[in-house]
């Protein structure tokens, strides 16, 4: 099974891991990120590495919590097991307390139960196969990679709650993009918070991107606007356009997103041509009021899912899907600028039960 | 606020409201009901499983059948379950004598330390105290530099080095405060995992180089699930002695209040509500509950309307609906303390009942703008004596305002209208102190949106 398979894969490499002391001593040397971390082999691209980026990522994410959480299910999906109301119960526990929500997991018990009856699963070898095949079923027909547009620069727009992650997501994209061989530049457009347009700069100095900033306090649309002008001057390949985090039940400021994403395909016609909500993995149901009135001003076209290497597993996308199709498309798995990789329905939904 | 959690639980109020007494059953369903509610709120399923045991117990007992309303009866209990579960009430901010008070910030990252931190130093220095804040988050790039700004921004010193060890840091911090006579030490610590063993080692040692006289929590009041562990971990680690929750200010349900006293014992302190620094308040386990129940939030209505409406002005108003004597200028003059009062659909949560009620309906704030400019381009004779407004009034009117001739009919209609619910609704009472708040409003406010 894949699940087992990728379980042997994570359970081998971890022993070549560094010790969790000398892995924290690196993590602060943050200025070294840039010029060497964790770079992949030269020449290969980023879309050659989406193997390679699953499995190291999620390897890396989870390596520090898999030893310390004694998952529900451990043992329990053992061969010739059989399926009782006690394995039921522990399944809903673990969908629901990964934050799945209890509507879209009370339906999957129906079905799971339903799927009993019939004979359709045997016994908890079968119930496990089967919930996986169910869960992702979800994540069909979504295109995971970014819409790039077919003449430079391609836009991506990035919005999001309070200290959802935005800017270290955006650090993210930009080390992707640049490793990628791609000329990239940030706006600052979040010109409200103290020192965020500083912050933003620290990053874009250490992946290798240009800035477009203004002063603290200046129009988020006007930044924008700067942003493409420059981009276009410059022959840049991609903008990242930054905003202030702002909780998406506040008008006037999500109408002040809708205004800046007008701003931008103002001056280039067809952008933003990403527009991204960065979501903390941690956020349990606000998750879906946040995405749907996101979605509702600025229409958002996919989920960066960020902070997925604590012990909160995201399970909101997945419970959220029932209600609202938005595709997750990249996760972001600790502080430093690569440790980014693409959604990868298949581990993640692994990853649920491990 | 919590309007999922209000309409599932009101439905099944409703429900055991209509029967004559409990059943194991009918007690059953509802409990289930409620169970549903609090996993929506992303109360933790552990908590949920062990307040639902509790109720049961509780419920089933004589007390509950041999009661008259039964339905009344077990919302107490919940009510009661859930206040129990918050509370105590945590002691509002205290301090030390001698030494600096140290209180010592911890979290997740983007949990919302930093600005949680310079709201303490504010009500701090508002309690006559002269605090210190320190940049002990040297990880995130400008983060020291986001506390400096902060900290200019409230004319409070800021304790920062170039790079250095937090641990260290935050011992001449310390020092540096006692020679400089700063009584209260702030220490915004970087955001980490809970599993980060180095990390969280780098608090302890923080922790016993400054002997804080408070350590606190600080959790993002949409965690879901999760909650329980970063504040277990947290918690057996350092001994927290309080939690704040952030960003309440949004549609979260908060279920994380919950979780966290659950797992860990200790009490949330304060709820962060908006980013301006004035913007921390006490947490009030009743106040949660009640939202939590659909019983609506009327204590911080009250709160509310009571800063934003002077006594003698709610009276005067009273007087003139009783004497018929309201005026457009009135009509002004509350539509724009019910703008100072914050957002209308906030306000409307907050009443109990309105939580179901408002579904479908959207509260136009750009219709409230529409009457004020309307009202503000009438002469002073026509706010006071409508009537006066004929055809070619309506036009200058319009024309001032941005409006159609149509739209100031609509308003002068809705406005006599109004005048008159007014009356026959309240008698001599004055709207606000009644909560009689959405009826004075025109009815075109609200765009029905009715499925």
């Amino acid at each position: 099974m894949v699940f087992d398979l990728i379980k042997g894969l994570l359970g081998q490499e971890e022993k070549k891991e560094a010790k969790p002391a000398e892995a924290a001593a690196e993590k602060r040397e943050e200025e070294a990120v840039s010029a060497s971390g964790g770079q992949p082999e030269e020449g290969a691209s980023w879309l050659s590495l989406d193997a390679w980026v699953s499995l190291e990522g999620l390897k890396k994410g989870l390596e520090k919590t898999r030893s310390r959480l004694e998952g529900h299910l451990k043992g329990l999906f053992a061969l010739g097991q059989t399926v009782d109301e006690h394995l039921l119960e522990e399944v809903e526990a673990a969908l629901i307390e990964a934050d799945m929500g209890v509507k879209p997991v009370n339906r999957l018990m129906e079905e799971l139960r339903r799927a009993c009856q019939s004979g359709q699963i045997k016994d908890a070898v079968g119930l496990k196969a089967y919930l996986k095949t169910s869960l992702k079923e979800r994540f069909k027909g979504y295109k995971l990679e970014l819409n790039m547009s077919p003449t430079p620069p391609t836009v991506i727009m990035i919005a999001g709650v309070n200290g959802s992650g935005k800017t270290t997501s955006i650090a993210k994209l930009g080390y992707m993009f640049v490793k990628e061989g791609k000329r990239v530049l940030l706006a600052a457009g979040d010109t409200y918070r103290a020192a965020a347009v500083e912050q933003l700069e620290i990053w874009a100095g250490r992946v290798g991107a240009q800035i477009i900033k203004h002063q603290t306090g200046a129009d988020p649309a006007a930044v924008a606007y700067d942003a493409l002008q420059a981009a276009v001057a410059r022959g840049m390949d991609v903008v990242i356009v930054d905003t202030a985090g702002r909780l998406h039940t506040k008008q006037n400021l999500m109408n002040e997103l809708g205004k800046i994403k007008k701003v931008l395909s103002k001056r280039i016609e067809h952008a933003p041509h990403e527009v991204l909500l960065v979501l903390d993995a941690t956020t349990g149901q606000n998750a879906i009021s946040q995405a749907k009135l996101f979605k509702e001003a600025i229409d958002i076209t996919g989920i960066f899912l960020a902070k997925l290497d604590g012990t909160a597993k995201g399970g909101v996308v997945l419970g959220m899907q029932d209600e609202i199709k938005i595709p997750v498309k990249f996760v972001g798995l600790g502080e430093k600028a690569e440790n980014i990789q693409r959604f990868d329905p298949e581990g993640f939904i692994d990853a649920l039960f491990d | 606020m919590f309007e999922a959690i209000t309409k599932s639980l009101e439905a099944v109020f409703d429900r055991l409201r209509g029967r004559g007494r409990l059943t194991r059953e009918n007690i059953q369903e509802g409990l289930r009901e409620v169970r549903t509610a609090l996993l929506e709120a992303d109360v933790n399923y552990k908590v949920v499983k062990d307040l639902i045991n509790r109720v049961t117990e509780k419920a089933v007992g004589e007390e509950v059948l041999q009661s008259v309303a039964p339905g009344q009866q077990i919302v107490k209990i919940i009510y009661d379950e859930l206040v129990r579960l918050m509370g105590p009430v945590g002691q509002p901010m205290t301090f030390q004598e001698g030494n600096p008070t140290v209180i010592m910030l911890v979290g997740l990252h983007g949990c919302g330390k930093t600005t949680t931190s310079a709201k303490l130093a504010k009500l701090a220095l508002s309690k006559g105290r002269k605090p210190l804040l320190v940049a002990a988050d040297i990880q995130r790039p400008a983060a020291i530099e986001q506390l400096k700004v902060l900290g200019k921004q409230l004319g409070i010193p800021v304790y920062s080095e170039n790079g250095g060890q937090p641990p260290l840091l935050c011992q001449r911090a310390f020092d540096y405060a006692i020679k400089n006579g700063q009584n209260v030490v702030i220490l915004d610590t970087a955001g980490r995992l809970h599993i980060d063993e180095e990390l969280m080692a780098e608090l302890r040692e923080i922790k016993e180089r400054t002997k804080p006289y408070s350590v606190l929590f600080v959790c993002d009041a949409m965690t879901g699930q999760d909650a329980v562990n970063s504040a277990k971990e947290f918690n057996s680690q350092l001994e927290f002695d309080g939690a704040i929750l952030t960003k309440m200010d949004g549609d979260t349900r908060g279920g994380a209040a919950l979780s966290i006293k659950a797992v860990t014992g200790k009490p949330i302190k304060y709820v962060g509500v908006g980013e301006k620094l004035d913007m921390l308040e006490e947490f009030y386990p009743d106040r949660m509950a009640s939202r939590i129940l659909g019983m609506g939030d009327v204590v911080t209505l009250v709160e509310k309307a009571q800063a934003a409406v002077k006594e003698e002005d709610a009276k005067a108003f009273a007087r003139k609906i009783k004497e018929e004597s309201l005026t457009l200028e009135d009509f002004l003059d509350q539509l724009q303390k019910i703008k100072k009062m914050g957002p209308l659909q906030e306000l409307l949560s907050m009443i109990p009942g309105m939580g179901t009620k408002m579904e479908g309906l959207e509260v136009e704030e750009a219709q409230m703008k529409k009457i004020e400019a309307m009202i503000q381009s009438m002469t002073k004779e026509e706010r006071a004596n409508p009537d006066l407004i004929d055809g070619s009034h309506r036009q200058r009117i319009a024309r001032g305002s941005a409006t159609t001739p149509h739209d100031i009919n609509q308003l002068l209609k809705q406005f006599r209208f109004m005048k008159k619910m007014l009356k026959t609704a309240f008698g001599g009472a004055t709207s606000l102190s009644r909560m009689g708040l959405p009826k004075g409003l025109p009815a075109g406010m609200f765009k029905g949106k009715r499925k």
